[in-house]
């Protein structure tokens, strides 16, 4: 995700067709994984992308549009600078993560699966994330935060916002 | 070869990474540098040791003490006492909660290790997965090598996996040796392996601590795989939440190749094998073979109808076999130990072990490798160390969103596929998950029906709107404008879409329904008749109370609500909610220091 921020929009659209280059062999086959490194790329698949990957592999827009929307790791919104991810997964929820997720939802201001309007958050209620030994966990980019109670997330985001 | 006088194990799971352990090996390195003993002491970065709970975790060896909860800067400590003193660090060898476990003891000897037989979690947590001449030295690719050299001829591979007894670890409990000899039966110039890294059910991470503590094994158990019913091409579906596991995988294989242990003529037998990883995009159906397939294709993960099975027609219009992470894991040691030598352990139906992701609120929580057989209580009890401040143990729920709750009375139940069934759960991949008296079981059904809804692909009707009526009927009674008809609905619905379902995702779906109605369903009446939920999770049932003998009259509560809603004179008089007021955030309850205040 690093790289989305320093490149340009003409570095990105160049990156996208190398990527394309790459697996335009394989066809519809290289689906997915054109769009896991499209993603990579962009932070999010908008419309034009998901063109560029429909053209570049011959298939149909619809049938990009259709695997990007079934998938949740795909998004087709832009996600914020800082992602904060609260794990919902059996053992996150019955230790509590209903309530942390409450907490973060309240600090920010804005509801699982949204964007702050400046880009700086956003959050998302997401799947187990398999560190259950750490319950209730949730995840800030690439920091982890575990054995959370709902008191500590106001000074743990405070890190991020000063940031 | 360099010797060395003791090794210090790091874990480098995804739980104890989290939680730092990149720092800790570091700052070993430093400091046995520092102390001129780096060519005495060999640190080694290992998979998942299972007591994920007390990460992360250091084991020093010859001893075998383990050393839990050690931050990077315990290091320093752990160096200049233990490593070169001889004396043991005392105070980082207990755990958190007040255990039975003396772990002044050889790790094995703690009661967390001795009731485990680890066949699948063999290498787990012993060796470096990064380095593929650890895994040989542990007899990886001997299986594939006597294989191959030995000339063994692919049916009574086939045969030896038959007669082993082993069954799907990923959660039906289909024989795999049967399912082999399908595809080894079949007639095309091409066919395919496949294992299934998908690891969706919320709540387990069995697959994923293998992938990271072992990679190597389930290359090699995919290349057996392969040579038995004569695939050369193999994909490892992972998902890509799993971002360790994806890359040690990658090693592993590359490593592999480098060795001629994949690649072209292998062991020059004239058998090719080569493997790839596709990742998953978070779609639970994916766990589902025939999705799972379609998703590997680049296509909308949608099930189809079985036959054809994969067996016959799979992945690309080819035969395919399609196993689990932890049954592939078994494969190596069948091959080498025998059939029979499996077959002894576990039950008379389900032979082996199972590898089980305990959490909730159990005391150690983590990652245990049991026979079959061993009883829940065991699990929970010896193994977990039982419940956290003195709670009381209410169910495990087993199977995740496709199995159902296990209730107090059924804890000696041994485990195996046939009895979780006849217990109204499953075993599913193997997530074990801990309830006490606090858990609301109408609220771990919704919890359950919120995910298979997200997560249903729409592709038929029952799943796709029973499902969704299922759970607004739960969303009904647990904000309290429930009925006794509701409950009734609710079971009916189950059973519609038990039979009606394409795929194993909508035909399971209605199971936490089920089975907390079967085992709890007194709780499911209160919400109706009472309007109540015991355990004060159902927010529109629950009221907020503060005792007033109890109140210290410190206001403490009032500062932290966030809707003003409390009010009292401080030091005077004490504190009262405004129950028509309050959202029931639980804000006051936790900042009160004297326990004054009370769900209703």
């Amino acid at each position: 995700m690093g790289a989305t921020k320093t490149m340009t929009h003409d570095e990105k659209v160049q990156a996208l067709d190398q990527v394309i280059q790459r697996h335009a062999a394989n066809g519809r086959k290289a689906l997915m994984q054109v769009l896991q490194e499209a993603q990579g790329i962009y932070g999010y698949l908008p419309l034009d992308v998901q063109r560029a990957v429909a053209f570049g592999l011959g298939v149909s827009v619809a049938e990009v549009y259709g695997v990007i929307s079934f998938y949740s790791f795909f998004s087709l919104t832009p996600k914020g600078e800082y992602e904060i991810s609260i794990c919902m997964g059996t053992a996150c929820y019955v230790k509590g993560s209903q309530a942390i997720l409450e907490k973060v939802e309240s600090e920010i201001g804005i509801k699982a699966g949204e964007c702050t309007k400046d880009g700086r958050f956003s959050i998302n209620a997401c799947r187990c994330i398999g560190a259950c030994g750490l319950a209730p966990v949730i995840t800030i980019n690439e920091d982890v935060y575990g054995r959370l109670t709902a008191d500590e997330i106001p000074s743990i985001l405070a890190k991020y916002k000063e940031a | 070869m360099d010797l060395y006088r003791a090794h210090v194990l790091v874990c480098c799971g995804t739980g104890c990474t989290s939680s730092q352990s990149p720092r800790i090996i570091q700052n070993f390195e430093e400091q046995l540098a520092d102390n001129n003993i780096s060519n005495e002491v060999k640190v080694v970065k290992t998979g998942c040791f299972g007591l994920c709970a007390e990460g992360p975790i250091v084991v020093v060896y010859p001893e075998g003490v383990m050393y839990f909860r050690v931050s990077p800067e315990d290091v320093a400590e752990i160096v200049s006492e233990h490593l070169v003193k001889g004396r043991f660090v005392t105070r980082l060898m207990t755990v958190s909660h007040e255990t039975q476990v003396d772990h002044a003891k050889n790790v094995e000897e703690s009661d967390f290790f001795k009731k485990q037989l680890r066949v699948a979690l063999k290498n787990c947590g012993v060796i470096n997965p990064e380095i593929i001449e650890e895994y040989i030295a542990h007899d990886g690719y001997a299986a594939l090598g006597k294989i191959l050299t030995e000339k063994i001829a692919p049916l009574d591979v086939v045969d030896t996996i038959k007669k082993s007894g082993l069954r799907g670890r990923g959660g039906g409990g289909f024989p795999t040796g049967m399912k082999w000899e399908f595809a080894a039966k079949q007639v095309n110039d091409q066919k395919y392996v496949c294992c299934n890294a998908d690891e969706g059910d919320p709540g387990a991470f069995m697959d994923r601590s293998i992938l990271e503590g072992d990679p190597h094994a389930v290359v090699e158990a995919m290349a057996i795989a392969a040579y038995a019913i004569g695939a050369n091409q193999g994909y490892v579906y992972v998902r890509a939440e799993y971002p360790i596991a994806v890359q040690r995988l990658q090693l592993a294989i590359d490593q592999a190749r480098e060795y001629g242990l994949i690649g072209k003529n292998i062991f020059d037998s004239g058998f090719d094998f080569e493997v790839e990883i596709r990742l998953g995009a978070g779609a639970f159906v994916c766990g589902e073979e025939t999705a799972l397939m379609r998703s590997i294709e680049g296509k909308r993960g949608n099930p189809t109808p079985r036959p054809p099975f994969p067996a016959v027609k799979g992945l690309f219009g080819k035969p395919t076999i399609l196993n689990n992470v932890e049954t592939y894991a078994n494969i190596p040691s069948i091959i080498r130990n025998g059939a029979e030598w499996f077959s002894t352990m576990g039950t008379e139906k389900s032979k082996g072990t199972k590898v089980f992701a305990l959490g909730g609120k159990v005391n150690n929580v983590g990652l245990v490798e049991i026979p079959m057989g061993t009883t829940v209580r065991e699990i929970v009890f010896d193994i977990g160390g039982g419940i956290p401040g003195g709670k009381e143990f209410k169910a495990v729920q087993t199977g995740g969103p496709s199995g159902g709750c296990i209730p107090a009375s059924l804890l000696d139940v041994p485990i195996d596929y046939d009895n979780l069934i006849a217990a109204g759960s499953m075993m599913g991949s193997g997530g074990m998950i801990v309830m006490d008296e606090d858990t609301c079981m109408v609220d771990i059904a919704k919890f359950f029906l919120e995910f298979t809804v997200e997560e249903s692909c729409g592709k038929c009707a029952p799943c796709r709107i029973g499902t969704t009526r299922m759970l607004e009927l739960l969303e009904k009674i647990t904000s309290g404008k429930g009925s006794m008809e509701d409950i009734d609905n609710l079971e009916r619905i189950a059973v519609s879409i038990k039979e009606g379902s394409l795929c194993a995702l909508g035909q399971t779906a209605p199971n936490p329904v089920l089975s907390t109605l079967k085992h709890f369903r007194e709780e499911y009446i209160e919400h109706v008749t009472e309007k109540k939920c015991r355990c004060g999770v159902c927010k529109e049932l629950t009221t907020f109370y503060i005792i007033p003998d109890l109140c210290k009259k410190c206001g403490l509560c009032a500062k932290r609500c966030p809707v003003n809603c409390i009010s009292g004179v401080l030091g005077k008089e004490p504190y009262v909610i405004d129950a028509s007021k309050c959202i029931k955030c639980g804000a006051c309850e936790q900042a009160c220091k004297f326990k004054a205040i009370i769900r209703k």
